[in-house]
């Protein structure tokens, strides 16, 4: 695969076939991102195209401090808030919730109800087309800070420092988001693959 | 008993269970203190259940990392041609 900073290279020089090859690498993940944000598809193609023109015209200023995608994510992070579809109700602190219901803990402390065994099950008794819907169901339940850390970190890997700065949050506050993500997610596989319970 | 009893008793304690789940993530982002990640391991070494849990919260990042993303559809793909060539002609 072609690096990116080929591709810009390429784009620089007016071809648009590397522009073709961006979209192709890119837009999906960009789609997505801009989905946890506003609540339209609509609204969210209409974001992405935003994003890319956006990109175009600033071709010139990019100077490759960060990666390509960093950088395309940046811009559609703060085009997508400016839409302000859900940044009014969105709010940075991650909820309190515990990561494991406190009722399957002893007073102690210890496990009461232990988690259940899916691991070894998850891949060989669910397909992974329908693994990957129940994460998109799980996914899409989380609060919308949670599942655009998830998203960044976990679906796209980028990395923390790069979801920090995409996000324009803190290592601390992008650790308990993450927290929070993952914990919800281990969740509802258990509470979907979990023994027994079928 | 007193906070100042407390101290005199600090030794190794076993982390609960319950603390162990908070800071799982901590753990695999290396965020905890050299201590914490011992005390962390130390429950490891002795709880089924939070390697258990452990391993599902792995396992649950692999997963994730699965989950495919939207479709481009040709009409986006179309529209963002049209992008394309109306930035050119900008220019």
């Amino acid at each position: 695969m072609e690096a990116d900073t080929s591709l810009l290279r390429r784009l620089r020089g007016g071809d648009e076939q590397a522009f073709a090859d961006l979209v192709a690498r890119y837009n999906s993940s960009m789609l997505r991102l801009a989905l946890s944000f506003v609540s339209s598809r609509a609204v969210a193609e209409e974001v992405v195209q935003d994003t890319w023109l956006a990109m175009l015209r600033g071709l010139d200023r990019f100077e490759e401090r960060s990666s390509l995608r960093t950088w395309l994510f940046t811009i559609l992070v703060n085009r997508a808030r400016t839409t302000g579809v859900r940044e009014a109700r969105s709010v940075p602190v991650a909820d309190a919730g515990p990561a494991v219901d406190a009722s399957r803990f002893s007073p102690s402390g210890a496990w009461a109800v232990p988690p259940d065994h899916w691991v070894e099950e998850a891949e060989n008794r669910v397909d992974a087309a329908k693994l990957s819907e129940l994460l998109r169901g799980a996914m899409s339940l989380l609060p919308d800070r949670q599942r655009e850390v998830v998203l960044l970190r976990d679906v796209e890997g980028l990395t923390s420092s790069e979801v920090c700065h995409v996000l324009a949050i803190s290592e601390a506050n992008q650790r308990v988001l993450l927290h929070r993500g993952r914990s919800k997610l281990r969740q509802a596989l258990e509470s979907e693959l979990g023994g027994g319970q079928r | 008993m007193s906070l100042f009893s407390g101290l005199l008793h600090r030794r190794p304690r076993d982390l609960p269970c319950q603390q162990v789940v908070e800071i799982v993530t901590d753990y695999l982002e290396g965020a905890l203190s050299a201590g914490e990640r011992r005390r962390f391991e130390h429950h490891l070494a002795v709880c089924e259940h939070c390697t258990e849990y452990l391993a599902q919260i792995r396992e649950t990042i692999r997963l994730t990392g699965r989950v495919t993303t939207e479709d481009l559809t040709p009409e986006m793909r179309t529209d963002l041609t049209d992008l394309y060539r109306r930035w050119r002609a900008e220019g």
